[in-house]
């Protein structure tokens, strides 16, 4: 759907941008000053490659080979900014229309009251920008440029300047638009929540170049890739689905290619579809089946992959079912155990650990877990 | 008793449709040119932005003086006039309101470019992605937005429309009923013995005008900003 091949010159560094990204949500995902902005802008043509080309689901909006490079107000490109940039001197609703009224076609059956409904404005058309909270103010943004009827939706970090309490209000609205849109969407962020929320295809930008570029669940499982997500952070991303909750004591069961992990409650319903995050900082190694111990999941697996760093800790992926774990362990312990790549292992990962911020749903109703 | 003599009442509505004539014809030549200021690169453009700003420290007299020789039924332009189209300039109402309106030029255009350069550059790129081009995005968001900016330049250019002396009396020179402003006409009655009665009266009638300026541009200032959702 979206294909970009293109060199600009930036700054202090150069732009170097190979995408092929499939339908769906792309994650541009990386530190700031990585280039991340810079490749939408480009996309949006509010910025110009040196040289290369940019393609939206077969259109060429950029070709310098072919001498195309349409401008910004022709590419039919919806642009989430990080900051909304509402016009002030507009009503919400004078906002809102604004990009439709350009946007040539004829409005279909309601679509302004559908979009209004979808981001939940209805009741802030009256409203100038000042008045409107952060949260609010980007989803007006959203709708705005929903209503302008792209071939694309640019999302510029969108959340990042909202406190928890708003990025969780905007958050599921951004959820339901994924099902409901035809077009694909690249969202910026770093926050590797956001991309296990929201993304299908994650793409590591890295030095103003795409590091590596897959399915979410796949990019996140590769140990050498540590040090472009954050130390912190890394872990492996699991889709799951949910099988059954315990009343009892308030846990929920989720299925996985390779078992079931147990968590604390989510408020959804089974069947419902999650991707979670099982940090490789929770999760421990063992050689032996352990006995009595208060961890809830415990998976035999395999050592797939190990890799020593230097200073004190040791990274391993574990091949459990058709997943992979990943566990951030020290170097004296693989020592002391004698781990090796492609040796038997216990991975043990406490429930307590698979928290809310981990837990995204991902199903189509848009509900967020309490 | 009149509270004003007719040459008085003269002078005064003749101030003020100078002003008015003034501030009018210069606006959109004034947004024009700060926006080129501001926004465009060309050679030369300091040298004209310098040229411009002269009024503002150059001598009000050395003002109208230059005037009168371009402007005089023998100088380039104003023999250009009187030939073409029969306009002359040199003491006359229309030589005061182009004297004058040389005067507040850069005061407009100062205004004006400081309301551009404080433009959210952000919102002009929102306007693009959603599908407006040049022109369009400067009426429904540009310009706006330099509204207040406009509006104030507007008003100090009146107040200082109303006050000019040097470079009128020096171009248009001092002929009552005809080019005598009020300012001039406070001089006149200065300069006449027994005049000091007429001429503290004129310059309450000053006094007044130009507060009664500063309440309105404060209060257009309040209206517009609220306008603007700030």
């Amino acid at each position: 759907m979206i294909d970009l091949d293109f060199r600009e010159r930036l700054g202090s560094f150069d732009l170097d941008i190979r995408l092929a990204a499939p339908a769906g949500v792309v994650a541009l995902f990386g530190r700031s000053g990585s280039g991340k902005t810079s490749v939408v802008r480009a996309i949006a043509g509010l910025s110009r490659p040196r040289e290369g080309r940019i393609a939206v689901a077969g259109t060429a909006l950029f070709d310098s080979a072919a001498g195309i490079d349409l401008p910004a107000e022709r590419r039919r490109v919806g642009y989430v900014f990080q900051d909304a940039r509402l016009f002030p001197h507009m009503n919400v609703e004078a906002n809102l229309r604004y990009g439709q009224r350009r946007s040539g076609a004829a409005e279909g059956p309601d679509e302004f009251g559908a979009i209004v409904e979808l981001l939940g404005i209805g009741a802030l058309l009256a409203r100038r920008p000042g008045t409107l909270s952060g949260g609010e103010r980007q989803r007006v943004a959203v709708g705005r440029a929903l209503l302008a009827r792209p071939r694309v939706l640019l999302m510029d970090e969108p959340l990042a300047s909202l406190d928890a309490a708003r990025k969780a209000e905007v958050l599921p609205y951004l959820d339901g638009l994924r099902h409901r849109l035809g077009i694909p969407i690249v969202y910026v962020t770093h926050s590797i929540d956001e991309v296990l929320r929201l993304a299908d295809t994650l793409a590591l930008v890295d030095g103003g170049r795409i590091a590596v570029a897959g399915p979410v669940t796949e990019v996140m499982a590769r140990v050498d890739l540590g040090p472009l997500v954050g130390r912190f952070e890394a872990g492996a991303a699991i889709d799951t689905v949910i099988a059954g909750h315990d009343d009892r004591y308030a846990l929920t069961r989720l299925a996985f290619d390779g078992g079931e992990l147990v968590v604390p409650a989510v408020d959804a319903a089974p069947g419902t579809e999650l991707r979670v995050l099982v940090r490789a900082r929770d999760v421990m190694l063992a050689t032996q089946p352990p006995g009595a111990i208060s961890a809830r999941n415990v998976y035999a697996g395999r050592i797939s992959a190990l890799a020593l760093e230097e200073g004190a800790h040791a990274e391993a992926a574990i091949a459990v079912g058709g997943v992979r774990l990943r566990a951030r362990i020290t170097r004296a312990a693989v020592a002391e155990l004698g781990l090796s790549a492609g040796m038997p292992v216990y991975a043990i990962v406490k429930s307590v650990a698979v928290g809310r911020p981990g837990i995204g749903a991902r199903n189509s109703s848009g509900r967020t877990p309490a | 008793m009149d509270l004003l003599s007719a040459t008085e009442f003269e002078a005064l509505r003749l101030s003020l449709r100078v002003a008015l004539v003034a501030v009018a014809a210069t606006l959109p030549l004034a947004v024009l040119v700060a926006w080129a200021l501001a926004r465009c690169r060309f050679p030369g453009k300091g040298l004209i932005a310098g040229f411009l700003h002269l009024p503002l420290v150059l001598p009000p007299v050395v003002v109208g003086y230059v005037l009168l020789l371009l402007f005089g039924v023998r100088g380039p332009i104003g023999s250009w006039l009187d030939a073409a189209f029969g306009i002359r300039l040199v003491f006359t109402a229309n030589g005061v309101a182009l004297a004058t309106a040389v005067m507040i030029f850069p005061l407009i255009v100062r205004a004006v470019r400081l309301s551009i350069e404080a433009l959210d550059p952000g919102l002009d790129e929102a306007a693009r992605t959603l599908g407006a081009g040049p022109i369009d995005r400067f009426v429904t968001v540009s310009l706006p937005l330099m509204l207040p900016g406009i509006l104030s330049g507007a008003v100090v250019a009146f107040a200082a429309s109303l006050g000019e002396f040097g470079a009128v009396i020096t171009f248009a020179a001092n002929v009552p009923g005809e080019t005598q402003t009020l300012p001039l006409a406070i001089y006149a009655a200065t300069q006449t013995p027994g005049g000091d009665v007429a001429a503290a009266r004129l310059a309450t009638i000053s006094m007044t005008l130009a507060l009664a300026g500063l309440v309105f541009s404060e209060y257009l200032a309040r209206r517009v900003s609220r306008m603007l959702g700030r």
